[in-house]
C-alpha cells in the first residue's frame, strides 16, 4: 500500500470539505432560517447571529399563520399525513407489484419480456405534464380524480418502473444455480422465490423502495392538478406560503425542514441494510 | 421394476425456437443403469451440460423423453424427479455456513437432527473440509466452496446424483483422492451417478462408462477400456488418450498377399496380407481414402522400420515423450525409459499392425481396430 504524504492528505481534506460545505449550506441555511421570523431573515446584511424562535414551527404544527394582514388557516401538518399516507402506501403497492414482475422479467424469457418490460420504463420518459391533460379528463369520468385510490394509482407510473428496473438488475446478479440447487433440493419454485431470491436481493429492493418513496415524496404536478386541498401532500401544500401579503420564509424554511425529517430518517435507517447487502455480495463462486 | 435408473431417449434440445435455434444437444439417446457412474466426456460447448441440466429438469426438452426409473419425467418440475446435483458454479446460499448448506440438502427428508450430524460430519470428512465447516461461503477458497457443493449433493439419497465438473477446482493432489474415496462413496451406498467433465483422467477414473459427446451428439457410449481400444470415431479416437492419437491421411492398396498404406511425402507402411484378418482385409479394399491411427504408446523404435526425424524429446521423469516428423505430420511416441535421441537424429519407427486402428476417411467412423472390424 502507498503511503500519502501529510500534505496530500490536509488537501484531500481540504478539497472534500469543499464539496461538502458547497452541498451542505443551502441546508444548513434552511436550517437556520427555519429558527428566525421574516424581519431577521430579510435584514441586511443577513447575519447568522440571532434570536432563535419557534414560532414557525408552532403556526405549522397548530394550524394558524399569522401574517401582517391576518391569521390564515394552513393545513400543513395535513399535508405531511397526505404525503406520508401517498408515498407509503404507493411504495408498498410498487412493491406488490414489482418485485415479481422483476423476478419474471430477470429470470424468464417469454415472448415479448422485453419489449413489456420497456414499455413499463417508458411511462418515466414522458412528460408528465403531457401526460395529466387527459389523465385528469380521464380521471373525472371515472371519479377518481380528487381520490387517495387515483393519486395511489397515478404514482405507479413514478415507482413501479424503478422498482422493476432495479430489482430486475439485483435479480439477474443472483446466480440460477443457487435457486436451482434449492428447487432440487425438493422445493417449489414459490418456495425459491422466497427463501433465496428475495433474501438475496434485499438489499437492492430497499435500495429501489427508497428511491421510490423519495420520488414519490418530491413529486408535486400529480398532486397538484389531481388532488384538492386536503388531499395534497407538502410539496402542493407548501404553495400555502405565497400569501398575499408577502413570502413567509421562516415558515417555508421550518416546512422544508419538517418534510424533509421524514426521507432523511427513512433514508439513514435504510443505509445499514444497504451497506451490508453489499459485502453479502459475494454470491457468484 | 426394471434396473435402468435413467432412460434417455432421442433427446434434442434446441436454445430459442425449436428446428430454428441453436441445436445444443443432437438426438441423443443413452440407458444409465442402477448404481453406474456414468462420465459425460466432451469439450466445452459439446452440450454435455445441457443433457445434464435436462435430466435435472432446468431445461426443458425440445423433443423426446427422459425416464427415471421407469417413468417420463420431461415435463416434471426439478423437486418431482428426486435427482441431486453438484453446480459448476458451486452455488452455496451465501447467508448459510458450509455446514448449513450442507446439511440444508436433508431438510426436505425429515431425519432426526442427530442423524443430520452425523452425516455432515461423514461426508466433511471425506471431502476434507471439516476444518470450514463453521465459515461462511464467501469467506473461503474456491477449492473449498467446490468441496462443499459436493458435499451438498452427495449427501442426499437421491435416485440420481448429477455431478457438474465436481472436481474441476481442486488441486491435482487433492483430487486424485477424493475422486477414489468419491467413486467408494457412491459405490457402497448403491447411488446412481451422471458426471459431467472435460478431464478424461477423471472420466477414466471414476466411471463405469463414458458417453463422449461433441457438436451436441453423442459419439460413443462404452466403457473406459473400449473407448481407448476401439473408438468408434475418429473424433473418439483423437479425443480421449493422453498424449493423442497419432493420425495420419493415407491411401489403401491391397494385393493377394500386402497391404499397404500410403501417406504424405511418400511415407509407405506396408504389411503382409497375414497382418490383417480376411474380413479387415475385405473392408479395407472398399476404402481408397482412410485415416490410420496409432496411439503414442504402441508406436517402437525398431531397426528396418519407417524413418522419421525427432522434433522434441521430452523426459517427463517418469516415460519420455518424443514427436518426429513422419509423413508431412508430427508422430509421437511414448517410452518408458529416458530415450538418448537427439533433436534432429533419425530414427526408424514401427507401426504394429494389430495397434492400426482404420478410419474412414471421408466420415471418420472406424473401419477396424488391429486384427478386427469396427
Amino acid at each position: 500500500m502507498e503511503t500519502t504524504s501529510t500534505l496530500e492528505k490536509s488537501l484531500r481534506f481540504l478539497a472534500l470539505s469543499l464539496v461538502v460545505i458547497f452541498f451542505m449550506f443551502p441546508i444548513f441555511w434552511i436550517f437556520l432560517m427555519s429558527f428566525q421570523t421574516n424581519e431577521t431573515i430579510l435584514q441586511i446584511p443577513p447575519s447568522i447571529v440571532f434570536t432563535p424562535t419557534l414560532s414557525n414551527y408552532a403556526a405549522l404544527i397548530t394550524g394558524k399563520l399569522t401574517t401582517s394582514a391576518g391569521t390564515l388557516d394552513i393545513a400543513f401538518m395535513r399535508n405531511l399525513g397526505n404525503s406520508v399516507f401517498l408515498s407509503v402506501t404507493s411504495v408498498a403497492l410498487s412493491l406488490v407489484l414489482g418485485v415479481p414482475a422483476a423476478y419474471a422479467f430477470a429470470r424468464h424469457k417469454f415472448r415479448g419480456s422485453e419489449d413489456i418490460a420497456f414499455t413499463l420504463l417508458s411511462f418515466r420518459f414522458a412528460p408528465p405534464l403531457l401526460v395529466l391533460l387527459p389523465l385528469t379528463q380521464y380521471f373525472q369520468w371515472l371519479g377518481l380524480s380528487d381520490t387517495y385510490f387515483g393519486l395511489i394509482w397515478v404514482y405507479q407510473l413514478i415507482c413501479l418502473p424503478l422498482i422493476l428496473w432495479i430489482v430486475r438488475g439485483y435479480f439477474e446478479d443472483i446466480s440460477a444455480d443457487v435457486e436451482y440447487a434449492y428447487r432440487i433440493a425438493g422445493h417449489s419454485w414459490f418456495a425459491t422465490f422466497r427463501k433465496i431470491a428475495l433474501p438475496l436481493a434485499g438489499p437492492g429492493i430497499a435500495a429501489a423502495g427508497l428511491l421510490a418513496f423519495i420520488f414519490a415524496w418530491n413529486n408535486f404536478v400529480f398532486a397538484l392538478v389531481l388532488a384538492s386541498a386536503d388531499k395534497q401532500p407538502v410539496t402542493v401544500g407548501a404553495l400555502a406560503f405565497v400569501t398575499s401579503s408577502g413570502i413567509q420564509y421562516g415558515q417555508i424554511a421550518s416546512a422544508i425542514v419538517l418534510s424533509v425529517t421524514p426521507t432523511l430518517a427513512l433514508a439513514l435507517y435504510a443505509q445499514r441494510y444497504l451497506v451490508e447487502g453489499l459485502s453479502l455480495g459475494a454470491v457468484k463462486g | 421394476m426394471s434396473d435402468t435408473a435413467l432412460l434417455i431417449k432421442n433427446v434434442d434440445k434446441f436454445y430459442g425456437p425449436i428446428d430454428h435455434g441453436v441445436h445444443a444437444v443432437r438426438n441423443v439417446s443413452m440407458d444409465v443403469k442402477k448404481g453406474e457412474i456414468i462420465a459425460l466426456l466432451g469439450s466445452s460447448g459439446c452440450g454435455k451440460t445441457s443433457t445434464l441440466r435436462m435430466v435435472a429438469g432446468f431445461e426443458a426438452v425440445s423433443r423426446g423423453t427422459i425416464s427415471l426409473k421407469g417413468r417420463e419425467v420431461q415435463t416434471f418440475a426439478p423437486v418431482k424427479r428426486n435427482v441431486a446435483m453438484a453446480f459448476e458454479g458451486y452455488s452455496l446460499y451465501p447467508p448459510l455456513t458450509v455446514k448449513e448448506n450442507i446439511a440444508f440438502a436433508l431438510k426436505s427428508s425429515r431425519l432426526s437432527q442427530s442423524v443430520v450430524e452425523e452425516k455432515v460430519a461423514y461426508i466433511a470428512k471425506l471431502l476434507e473440509i471439516e476444518d470450514i465447516l463453521g465459515r461462511y461461503p464467501s469467506s473461503i477458497s474456491g477449492g473449498q466452496q467446490q468441496r462443499a457443493s459436493l458435499g451438498r449433493a452427495l449427501i442426499r439419497d437421491a435416485d440420481l446424483h448429477l455431478l457438474d465438473e465436481p472436481m474441476g477446482q481442486l488441486e491435482p493432489q487433492l483430487r486424485a483422492v477424493l475422486r477414489g474415496r468419491i467413486k467408494h462413496y457412491i459405490k457402497e451406498r448403491g447411488l446412481t451417478a451422471i458426471l459431467v467433465t472435460h478431464d478424461q483422467t477423471e472420466a477414466n477414473a471414476l466411471a463405469d462408462r463414458i458417453a463422449v459427446m461433441e457438436g451436441g451428439q453423442l459419439q460413443q457410449f462404452d466403457t473406459p477400456q473400449m473407448i481407448k481400444e476401439r473408438p468408434a470415431n475418429l473424433f473418439t479416437g483423437t479425443f480421449v488418450g493422453e498424449p493423442p492419437m497419432n493420425v495420419f491421411e493415407a491411401t489403401v492398396s491391397a494385393s493377394e498377399s500386402a497391404i499397404a498404406f500410403g501417406l504424405n511425402q511418400g511415407v509407405k507402411l506396408e504389411y503382409a496380407a497375414s497382418d490383417f484378418s480376411p474380413a479387415v482385409r475385405a473392408e479395407l479394399n472398399k476404402h481408397q481414402k482412410v485415416v490410420v491411427g496409432i496411439r503414442p504408446y504402441a508406436v517402437r523404435r525398431s531397426e528396418g522400420g519407417v524413418n522419421a526425424r525427432v522434433s522434441v524429446n521430452q523426459w517427463l521423469g517418469d516415460q519420455t515423450h518424443i514427436a518426429a516428423d513422419f509423413a508431412g505430420g508430427s508422430l509421437v511416441l511414448v517410452e518408458h525409459d529416458r530415450t538418448d535421441v537427439a533433436i534432429g537424429d533419425t530414427i526408424a519407427v514401427r507401426l504394429d499392425p494389430a495397434s492400426l486402428h482404420v478410419f474412414n476417411g471421408e466420415t471418420g467412423v472406424a473401419v477396424s481396430h488391429g486384427q478386427e472390424l469396427a
